[in-house]
């Protein structure tokens, strides 16, 4: 059997360490921010949030390999895509309905 | 045409072994455990006001504890991926010793975590606390719980590499821990950055 037809495929080292690097400097930044408080609270908030889903993108693509020019990573990234519709509405839908309702009953 | 495609795809399906399917298989369940985390976050944001005139996060939490947690399995990370590619490449000596080092990291990570909770109950500040806690507690502690299964699994593996050496089937369970463990560092980015980060930003 050639090497091509093996379930995994050899990704090699280049992609960890760029993604490492990169990782790296994701989280340095936003704990930085915090740990500083050089900004204002909503405009820290933005930005730490903004900077856990590039690095959370940055995870999927160069630790979990999604991708969507092979196939097993397109079947991967899809099933990705459905969770993450799945999970904003559980988390958005929960989080927005309560704290309405918590205003109300605080008004 | 199009059965000439469908054949090209049966053709494809005998040569491949089901080390893809079984990886696949493994990365659904990923995303069901996904939604348990998701389901725990959105308890946890709705429960972390309410602190019952106990402590809130910016009063607790040290963030420089958490960024040497956080670098403990970020460094994990990176040495899974030296022990998959090892994996790959059929070289047992480097799967196992890279596999040790992601052992200690995540062992390093789950004694700073277990320090941090003992340190909090110690101060009275434990899951019966407050709202606020039990979210914490229930949060951060079931990502510990699955990093410490990863853990027990990690050994198992070890144990089967030395034993078997790198037969295909090895090596795809070396793929799925390596699936399993990369996700929980993603989980973790949402952890520190909602619970710790946001938590802090006053």
């Amino acid at each position: 059997m050639s090497q091509h037809d093996q379930a995994h495929q050899d990704h090699g080292i280049k992609p960890y360490v760029i993604g490492f690097v990169l990782a790296v400097i994701l989280t340095v930044i936003p704990f930085w921010l915090v740990m500083s408080g050089s900004m204002d609270k909503v405009t820290t908030l933005w930005t730490i949030v903004i900077f856990a889903v590039v690095q959370i993108a940055v995870h999927l693509k160069y630790f979990l390999h999604l991708s969507l020019t092979t196939e097993e990573g397109k079947m991967n990234t899809f099933t990705f895509l459905f969770s993450a519709l799945i999970i904003v509405l559980v988390v958005g839908l929960s989080v927005w309905i309560l704290y309405a309702s918590n205003a109300m009953m605080m008004g | 045409m199009s059965t000439s495609v469908m054949n090209h795809d049966a053709h494809e399906h005998e040569h491949h072994d089901s080390g893809s399917t079984t990886l696949f298989g493994f990365w659904m369940y990923l995303m069901t455990d996904c939604i348990l985390f998701a389901s725990v976050f959105a308890t946890y944001a709705v429960l972390f006001m309410n602190t019952a005139g106990g402590p809130a996060g910016h009063d607790i939490f040290e963030l420089d504890y958490v960024l040497i947690e956080t670098f403990a399995l970020l460094f994990s990370s990176i040495t899974y991926g030296f022990a998959m590619i090892g994996a790959n490449r059929g070289n047992k000596q480097v799967t196992l010793l890279w596999l040790a080092v992601t052992f200690v990291l995540g062992a390093v990570f789950i004694g700073m975590e277990i320090n941090e909770f003992a340190h909090l109950i110690h101060e009275g500040f434990g899951p019966q606390r407050s709202a606020f806690l039990t979210a914490f507690f229930s949060l951060v502690g079931m990502h510990g719980l699955h990093v410490t299964a990863g853990l027990i699994w990690m050994v198992a593996l070890m144990l089967e590499v030395k034993n078997r050496g790198l037969s295909p089937r090895t090596v795809t369970r070396v793929g799925c821990l390596s699936l399993f463990w990369h996700f929980l560092d993603v989980v973790w980015i949402c952890v520190f950055t909602v619970v710790y980060l946001m938590g802090t930003v006053q």
